[in-house]
Parts: C-alpha cells; sequence; structure tokens
C-alpha cells in the first residue's frame, strides 16, 4: 500500500483479522486492521473493553491461543541490528522462529507485573536467565552485571536485585518487566494496560520513565490502554479502535484537537479533566455492539449522533483524510450512490 | 513543645461540630484506628522475637458526613480508604475511636441489633461480578435484602424488585428480573448492585471504587445515575476513590488520605483549586489530562507509598515530600483550617505554619 516510503515502519501490519471461534459462532476481535508502527515512536491504542486492542496487542507476538486464531493477513516486522529477521512477515515463521522473536526484538508488558514474575524466583534470576536463553554466549557473570546495571538504570537500588517479585511494590516489579525487556534490547514493547494497577503518582513516574528510555535505547512503544490522558500525556500518535476495526489514526494533537471519528469524539469527551472546573461530560448511547453478529455497514451507526442513511448501508473505508489522519467514517468520504457497490 | 492555639483544633472543630449540628450529621468518625496484627512465624511467636507488629491502616482518623452529601475519601492503594468505609458499616470493628451512625455509637450495639440497622446503611463495591451472586437473577438479587430485612413483605417482592430496576434504569424491569449476571453488560451489573443496595430505602451508601471497572462511556452514565438516586432518595454518599478526576465530578467535600493519616479535607472546589498539602499537590498534578498541550508542572514525589508496618515519624509524607523540614520529621501535624477558610483543614506543618505566625486578631484584615 505504502511501499515506497524512506525509512521502512517498525512493523507494518496489513489486514490483520483475528477469530475467536466460540460455540455461538465465530466472533472476530479484529477486523482486517492495518497500521503501521514507526521506529522510535509511542503509538497510544486505545478503545473500550471488546474492542479487539489487546487482541491486536497479542497477535503482533503471534500469542493468540486456542480457541483464537490469526485467520488472515501480513505481520510485516523490520527489526535493527542483531535481530535476524529483518522485513519479515513473522506469519511465516516457524514456531521456533517464532520463539526467537519474542522476548528479543518484541516484548510485551501486562496488567498484572505479579502474573509475569515467577514468585519463587528472585529478580536477578528473571534478568539474567532471560538473557542467557536468548544470548547463550554470555556468562553468568556478563548477565548479572547486565541485569544491574539495567536495574539501577530503571531506579530501582542494585541491592534489590536479589530480592523475590513479593518483596518489591507494585511500581517496582512494573520496572522489573520493563528491566526484561530492555535486556534483549527488543525493538518493540507492547504494553498492555502496564500502567492500570499503579497509583497515579507510581503511574506517573512510570510513564516518565518510559519516555526517557525511548530516547535512550531508541524504543518503539505500542501502549494500549483504555486510558485517555495517558495516551494524551505519553503518545505521540493515537489509534482508536471501535468493535475490532480502526476508527481513527493520527498524531495526538490531531487526534485530541481535531477529532474526526464520532466515536473517537464522544469518547475523548467522555474523559473528566481534572483542569477544567467545569466540564461537562459527553454520554454515549448504548454499548459496543456483539461481534459474532455485528451490525451492518459501520460498526458504530447504532450509536452515532451523525448517522447517516449510508452508515447503515456499507462500511466506510479506512484512509487518510489529512496527511497523516486518517479514518473511517462516511462523513470525510465522498458516498457513493446506494447502487454503485464499489466504494473507491 | 505544642503551641497553643485557642482558636482552632480538629477536635474542638468536629466536637463542636457534633455538639451542635449533630442532627445533621449522618456518620460521625472520631479518632479512629485500625491496626491489624502482622501474622508472625512460629518461631518467632515462640521466642518473641520482637514485639507483635501491626499493620496501621487506619490511625486516627476523625470526620462526618453530613446528611444528603457526598464525601469523598480518596488516596493512594493502602491510605487506609477502603477500611474506613468497612468501618463506618462496622465491617470491621475499630481498635480505637468510636463510630457513630446517626448518634449511635456503633460499637455498642449486639450483632442482632447491629443487623437491624444495616438496612440503614448499603455498600457498592467495585466490581460486580464479585457481588453478584452468578446463580441469581437479577430480581431475585435486588429482592433478597427485602427478603431478608422484611419477610413479611416476600410477597410483593417481585413488585418492589422490579421497582428498583426502573429507578436505575434498567427497564423493561419484568425482561431484567430474569436475567442471570453473564447476561448482562457490565454497566447494568453495577446498575443491579446499586438497586440492590436501594431496596432496604437506606439512608447512607458506601461506594467503594463504583465505576473503576466500568468503561469510559459508561462510567459518565453510572455517575449521573448515582447523583440523581442521591437526590430522589435523599441519600448520603461515602465515595471511595483513588481517581481524583471522577471524584471532582460527584464529590461535595473529599479527603484526602495518606498512609492511614488525613492529609486534607474540605470542599471539593477549595481542595481542587488551592491544594494545601503536598502530597495533595502531587496527587492532583500526577493525575493524567486528556489535553495533549497539557505538561505537569508540579515535580512528582519521590519513590512509592511506605509500608504502614512501621510508618515514617512525624508527618507520615516527609520522606517524600519535597518541601519537608526538620520539624516534620519530628512531630505529627494536626489537621487545622488553612487561612480564610474554616472548612478546608490540613495536616502540614509548613502550610498551617504559615497561619500561626499571623495574629489571630488581625487575621483576615
Amino acid at each position: 500500500m505504502r511501499e515506497s516510503e524512506v525509512s521502512a515502519p517498525l512493523y507494518s501490519i496489513r489486514d490483520l483479522t483475528v477469530d475467536y471461534h466460540t460455540r455461538e459462532g465465530d466472533l472476530r476481535a479484529v477486523d482486517g486492521v492495518s497500521l503501521d508502527i514507526q521506529r522510535g515512536e509511542v503509538l497510544g491504542l486505545v478503545g473500550e473493553s471488546g474492542c479487539g486492542k489487546s487482541t491486536l496487542g497479542k497477535a503482533l507476538m503471534r500469542l493468540i491461543q486456542e480457541p483464537g486464531e490469526i485467520t488472515s493477513g501480513q505481520l510485516w516486522f523490520h527489526g535493527t541490528g542483531s535481530n535476524r529477521h529483518d522485513g519479515s512477515d513473522l506469519m511465516q515463521l516457524s514456531d521456533g522462529q517464532m520463539r526467537e522473536v519474542r522476548g528479543k526484538s518484541i516484548s510485551m508488558i501486562f496488567q498484572d507485573p505479579m502474573t509475569s514474575l515467577n514468585p519463587v524466583q528472585r529478580i536477578v534470576d528473571h534478568l539474567t536467565e532471560t538473557i542467557r536463553t536468548h544470548e547463550p554466549k554470555v556468562s553468568g557473570k556478563a548477565a548479572r552485571a547486565r541485569a544491574e546495571e539495567l536495574i539501577d538504570r530503571l531506579g530501582i537500588r542494585p541491592e534489590r536485585i536479589d530480592d523475590y517479585p513479593h518483596q518489591m511494590s507494585g511500581g517496582m516489579r512494573q520496572r522489573v518487566m520493563i528491566a526484561l525487556a530492555l535486556s534483549l534490547r527488543a525493538d518493540l514493547v507492547v504494553a498492555d494496560e502496564a500502567t492500570t494497577s499503579l497509583d497515579v503518582i507510581v503511574e506517573a513516574q512510570f510513564l516518565d520513565l518510559l519516555r526517557e528510555l525511548c530516547e535512550e535505547f531508541e524504543l518503539t512503544i505500542l501502549l494500549i490502554t483504555h486510558n485517555i490522558g495517558i495516551v494524551a500525556e505519553a503518545a505521540d500518535r493515537v489509534a482508536v479502535m471501535y468493535a475490532g476495526r480502526l476508527a481513527e489514526l493520527g498524531g495526538v494533537h490531531d487526534v485530541f484537537g481535531q477529532t474526526l471519528h464520532p466515536y473517537a469524539d464522544g469518547l475523548l469527551k467522555a474523559v473528566p479533566n481534572i483542569k477544567l472546573v467545569d466540564d461537562e461530560l459527553y454520554r454515549m448511547e448504548g454499548a459496543p455492539p456483539n461481534l459474532i453478529a455485528p451490525p451492518s455497514g459501520c460498526r458504530f451507526h447504532p450509536r452515532c449522533p451523525r448517522v447517516m442513511e449510508m452508515c447503515s448501508e456499507q462500511a466506510p473505508s479506512f484512509g487518510e483524510y489529512r496527511a497523516e489522519h486518517s479514518t473511517a467514517c462516511w462523513l470525510y468520504e465522498d458516498v457513493p450512490a446506494l447502487d454503485d457497490a464499489s466504494t473507491n | 513543645m505544642k503551641m497553643f492555639r485557642p482558636w482552632m483544633t480538629l477536635q474542638q472543630t468536629d466536637m463542636s461540630e457534633s455538639r451542635n449540628s449533630s442532627d445533621q450529621n449522618l456518620v460521625e468518625l472520631h479518632d479512629v484506628k485500625k491496626w491489624f496484627p502482622v501474622q508472625q512465624g512460629l518461631l518467632d511467636s515462640i521466642f518473641s522475637r520482637g514485639s507483635a507488629e501491626h499493620v496501621r491502616a487506619v490511625d486516627g482518623v476523625s470526620f462526618n458526613i453530613r446528611k444528603g452529601e457526598v464525601f469523598g475519601l480518596a488516596g493512594e492503594s493502602g491510605s487506609g480508604k477502603s477500611t474506613i468505609g468497612r468501618l463506618a458499616l462496622r465491617l470491621l470493628n475499630a481498635t480505637e475511636g468510636t463510630v457513630r451512625f446517626d448518634g449511635v455509637d456503633l460499637s455498642t450495639l449486639k450483632n442482632e441489633e447491629m443487623r437491624h440497622l444495616r438496612q440503614r446503611m448499603q455498600v457498592v463495591f467495585q466490581d460486580p461480578m464479585a457481588s453478584l451472586s452468578p446463580r441469581m437473577t437479577a430480581g431475585d438479587a435486588v429482592s433478597h435484602p427485602l427478603v431478608i430485612h422484611h419477610p413479611e413483605e416476600s410477597g410483593n417482592k417481585r413488585e418492589r424488585a422490579e421497582e428498583l430496576l426502573e429507578l436505575v434504569g434498567l427497564t423493561p424491569a419484568s425482561l431484567f428480573y430474569d436475567k442471570y449476571p453473564h447476561q448482562i453488560s457490565g454497566g447494568q451489573r453495577q446498575r443491579v448492585v446499586i438497586a440492590r443496595a436501594l431496596i432496604t430505602s437506606p439512608e447512607l451508601v458506601v461506594a467503594d471504587e463504583p465505576i473503576a471497572m466500568a468503561d469510559v462511556s459508561v462510567r459518565a452514565l453510572l455517575l449521573d445515575l448515582m447523583v440523581r438516586l442521591k437526590n430522589e432518595l435523599k441519600l448520603s454518599y461515602l465515595f471511595i476513590t483513588h481517581d481524583l478526576a471522577t471524584a471532582k465530578s460527584i464529590c461535595d467535600r473529599i479527603r484526602i488520605l495518606y498512609l492511614g493519616k488525613m492529609a486534607e479535607l474540605g470542599p471539593l472546589s477549595s481542595v481542587y483549586r488551592n491544594p494545601q498539602h503536598p502530597y495533595t499537590r502531587a496527587l492532583l498534578a500526577a493525575v493524567p489530562v486528556p489535553d495533549p498541550n497539557y505538561r505537569r508542572q508540579e515535580p512528582l514525589p519521590r519513590g512509592e507509598i511506605p509500608s504502614p508496618i512501621n510508618p515514617p515519624s512525624g508527618c507520615r509524607f516527609h520522606p517524600r515530600c519535597p518541601i519537608a523540614e526538620e520539624v516534620c520529621r519530628q512531630e505529627i501535624p494536626e489537621m487545622l483550617p488553612f487561612r480564610e477558610e474554616p472548612e478546608h483543614l490540613v495536616a502540614c506543618h509548613l502550610r498551617t505554619g504559615n497561619y500561626q505566625h499571623l495574629d489571630p486578631e488581625r487575621h483576615g484584615n
């Protein structure tokens, strides 16, 4: 589609579709999503529960498990440096090759660090084991030194490295998770609600740290969250998802300042702003649809305040409305005559 | 060392408040403490190494909830806010201090009397899926308190339950009556929980993070509902939250807690516009703002909330405080009014210290 770019994006997702095979039928959690993640950016992915944002994050590492399945799409990943998988479609890799990519090239941080850390393993062992699994040539001593340096950089006193996860606070555990990602110098970190279990002050500290690390380690972060405030604070670009599809994508100032899609608009207006004295919150009608039997046409049309006749007939295509700012909405697309089947 | 402050101390405020207007206060907490013993290992208890330690979850908290107000209780995890909610309902017994509901000291009540009183105080928790039995329909769940407290009314429980379901916006109620929790959405589940809390016509509802699990687009609707119900049914809320942005749109007054102690208390607008305690300022500054042009000005405090087992001496916030001085390490600050706002109290040596130096007679010029 946009092959002619000067520097290839780190990750190009093309027409990704993920289905969950349930007893009631197939649930299409991600429906034909195409998205580029640029090198060194923080891309915020927002949406309400059930919109498919976590599924998308997992699909990037091919971590979708039964009864889910990536039914189609391409995952072009252009890792740098020591990564062997330059410009390869991860969908074509064997399970063994994929295991190399996970952790080493793409790393993931989840909401609850306690479920990701082994409770009977010291922090130092988590780190050295990770380093030595992927880089068997590194000696135990060197791995430990690297681990200590990292922990120190992340603001944890190096002597705490011999602690067990339960001896650390929530914020420290989440820093350890980041350390695990950095220990292998992963290109991309997928942070799925990584700050949701943290208190506000710790969350703010963690976001500040992430920003610093991005520059220092040339890290790219996909920040998946339901918290609009965090995206405004930390992201360079924002993708808004609704019912398995992208509704809007653009630079954070464009998306917040000149919101295009009515869903994105409602979502942003529903968030209270502590700095405003009397901000009237927007009340969005209805609830997200059941994805086993989604609404026809644009999936937001039953809740949309600006719905038109066209919206229930045919789904709008996702495309650029202005430079670097895309949406999928008939308001911004020439409506074809209803008898004309083609979209463009 | 203690300075004589004739014009007002917290104790006096609270006492005078309770003396003059106890009929306006629904709940009164006076110097309430809740210490949980820390479980010791077998060896430790045999050789009694060190005395038994306690988690000082709530360590001397006083406030009143007035009739018809939404009283917010905010702080980070470990600040003791949920424990206070439970103490107010006597789901936990206070280690020290008194909790009064409508003038009655809860600790003097027998269990049976307490059970009877509980119709007047209800609770809504964060996770409706955990609060509702998966094997009970919405109607059964809503009417259950009625069956327990007023068995004589069991006959028309369906009628009453449908009335309540209607009231919380679950229409048609006859349809929702037979739904199981898994058949309805998260927002609807929380509405069922609210309906269940209201069927015994309570005066106080303790809402412990009632919308924290809800999606952004549902939150505003749930808050609307809670405000409407409060006005229609003349309820008082103890609204417990970690989210100061949410508290803003519902609370009349707010108390900021830190590590089991009070940091600040006042009318919401005064606390938010003019936060005095360095902790309140940090907390307000840390809330993410949904505006990419906004950049945080206030520096964040260092580190994280310390363990409540051995809390720091003096002011508990001093190790993280950007402006702490020697006095903060040594003396526990009292809750004192801040300048012209008699309703706005803060526990900070340095903030109220300014006030002490003012001549009380000249104050107000």
